[in-house]
């Protein structure tokens, strides 16, 4: 009974945020700031929730989050640009090799697959390694990723080091909410189910574990494939949410940047990953933008107010948090 | 003879650059030979000093700005250690290890800042600019310097590791970080003379690194960082003389990789290294086993 009503509740709860969202959109100037704050955190809090999967509650500490955004991203853009652009997009490559184009929904699934195939046969080497040795190694084949999807050869497909554009986006705020808002609760519901449990535990004692019968590759390969596809998905909806796609753009700086949103949040925390996230894409889009501002009062200039200082501050912040303040906004819960 | 010929500017460049590489691998490996992190933000250290020499060359005749240079890059690196991994120390490895990615994250965003985004001029430093003809190449005469300069700062450098007081300390407390603390080694002033002898070195290859590039940007240090990393990995890490060899394999590799017109790949290539090494013989070349105990 108790359980019951508190799944109504949290129903009643999601219902009533998606309500919000409609009746802003309806109300408010499109063009403000907090429907990018918003598309862009919910995206980010996906991949967030998905590297916490791995980094908070498996122990793995992997930093190929960026790689599998951008195979997500790519196998998102190359299925979905409809065959009448295709020419124009692929002008070097006349009009690429696919001509047919996938219905989003199943153009976003694929997205997820794909970047879940390439961690199947990444994790097969890498996860028997320990550690920092496996963040390396995870880097590293982020970064021949990117190699790869820049070259030249497989232009006919990936366009090169060209942009992908064109694809169908999303305009409306709900979409990015609705798809992020349902893989996070898969995964939260993964977190709670006795694979989960096994995760936790793989985290905690690697050889306790595996001696209570948890077998450990397939546990870690598990979370690393699943983590992926989130990955993979969200990387998808950033191709959406940014219209154009290029290789170049999916940095190892990225992934920094996801990780410290784990942190900023709480490692091993699903709804710290998600509060982190919004408010890292709202200091660093919105409320910290008067820092790149020069300002005067009466006539005096504020010093050292200019261009990128918002960073500088921003970093500033981020660096107390991970030193004074280590449990991060949720700690674990 | 005609592939020599073909090849011999690409073997020299990659000579240059694994001396380079060298000298920052060399800083990695210290690091992580005593206090088991990746210094994520040694990349970025190497590119500020790369700032520094810009902007001190501007103010001040060269003979004055090296020395400058140096210092200060030992001193950030020693500031580094105080401020952002010290008060982890007790702390479990990954929390150090995100603080490496801050400290990275910050440097390179206040490089930003202060160069406004703009790639800035590298001043020309006479004599190890000058151009060179050796065989059929012409090269500058960087190229020739760096691996006997390279060759000789670790020469001097095992010396000084094997024979004086403060050398034998770091063995220790790399070997045993808790039994050497307990013999009365002063930790602290240990792990600071690590980063400054890593950050010295840094100073002096970004000094040679940049000479053969127009200029410097926020991110510059992030490349040659991670392939300085994978290099002191390939050799052993916690190996000098390892990451030293690593180094020079890597920049010649990555130069005849260009050379054969592969540009894309000669990063995956580094990466592509790293994972097979780290796979089939995961001590690197020179690497001491590690067990674990329960």
């Amino acid at each position: 009974m108790k359980k019951k009503t508190a799944n109504l509740i949290s129903l009643g709860l999601v219902a009533g945020l998606f309500l919000v969202l409609f009746l802003l959109e309806q109300v408010m100037d499109p063009a403000s700031m907090l429907f990018v704050v918003l598309k862009k955190g919910a995206i980010y809090a996906l991949v967030a929730v998905s590297m916490n999967l791995l980094n908070g509650f498996t122990g793995l500490f992997s930093l190929g989050q960026a790689g599998f955004m951008l195979i997500g991203a790519y196998a998102y853009g190359i299925l979905t640009i409809p065959p009448e652009a295709r020419d124009a997009v692929y002008q070097y490559f006349d009009g690429g090799i696919i001509q047919f184009a996938l219905p989003v929904p199943l153009a976003l699934i694929i997205a997820g697959l794909a970047a879940a195939f390439f961690a199947f046969l990444i994790g097969l080497p890498v996860l028997r390694l320990k550690s920092d040795y496996l963040a390396i190694a995870t880097l590293g084949f982020a970064e021949i990723i990117r190699a790869f999807f820049q070259w030249d050869a497989l232009g006919p497909i990936t366009n090169g080091s060209n942009l992908l554009r064109r694809f169908p986006t999303f305009s409306s705020v709900i979409f990015p909410f609705f798809v992020a808002g349902l893989c996070i609760a898969i995964i939260v519901l993964l977190v709670n189910s006795s694979y989960g449990r096994a995760f936790k535990a793989i985290r905690d004692d690697e050889v306790a574990a595996e001696a209570m019968g948890i077998n450990l590759f397939k546990h870690k390969q598990m979370a690393f494939v699943i983590s992926s596809f989130f990955a993979g998905v969200s990387g998808a909806l950033l191709a959406m949410y940014q219209t154009t796609v290029q290789a170049s753009a999916f940095k190892s700086a990225m992934t920094y940047e996801i990780l410290l949103i784990v942190v900023i949040g709480g490692i091993g925390s699903i709804s710290g990953s998600c509060i982190a996230s919004f408010l890292f894409i709202a200091c660093n889009e919105w409320w910290l933008r008067f820092l790149d501002n020069e300002l005067f009062i009466g006539t005096w200039q504020v010093p050292l107010l200019r261009t990128g200082f918002r960073k500088v501050v921003f970093s500033i912040i981020i660096m107390a948090v991970v030193l004074f303040y280590r449990q991060g906004i949720m700690g674990d819960r | 003879m005609n592939f020599m010929q073909a090849n011999l500017p690409y073997l020299l460049a990659g000579i240059s650059v694994g001396g380079q590489y060298a000298l920052i691998a060399i800083g990695y490996t210290m690091v992580y030979g005593i206090l088991r992190l990746i210094n994520f933000a040694h990349g970025d250290v190497f590119m500020i000093a790369g700032l520094i020499m810009i902007y001190a060359a501007a103010a001040m005749p060269l003979y004055l700005a090296i020395p400058l240079v140096l210092i200060a890059t030992v001193v950030i690196g020693f500031l580094i250690e105080r401020v952002a991994y010290k008060p982890l120390r007790s702390a479990p490895r990954m929390s150090i290890m995100i603080s490496a990615i801050g400290v990275s994250y910050l440097l390179q965003n206040l490089a930003l800042y202060v160069t406004g985004g703009l790639s800035r001029m590298y001043p020309t430093i006479p004599f190890i600019s000058d151009s060179v003809t050796i065989g059929s190449a012409t090269t500058k005469m960087v190229t020739l310097i760096t691996p006997v300069l390279t060759l000789i700062l670790v020469v001097v450098l095992v010396l000084f590791i094997h024979k004086t007081k403060i050398g034998m300390a770091m063995r220790a407390v790399s070997k045993d970080f808790e039994t050497s603390q307990l013999m009365g080694i002063k930790i602290n002033s240990v792990i600071s003379a690590t980063f400054i002898i890593g950050s010295f070195l840094a100073a002096v290859g970004s000094m040679l690194y940049f000479t053969n590039y127009a200029g410097v940007t926020p991110t510059a240090g992030a490349m040659p960082g991670l392939k300085a990393f994978v290099a002191a990995v390939f050799g052993g890490i916690g190996s000098i003389p390892g990451a030293v060899i690593g180094a020079f394999i890597i920049g010649i590799c990555e130069n005849i990789i260009k050379g054969m017109g592969w540009t894309t790949f000669s990063d995956a290539f580094t990466f592509a290294l790293l994972i097979v090494i780290l796979i089939a013989k995961p001590t690197g070349l020179f690497g001491e086993k590690a067990t674990d105990k329960v």
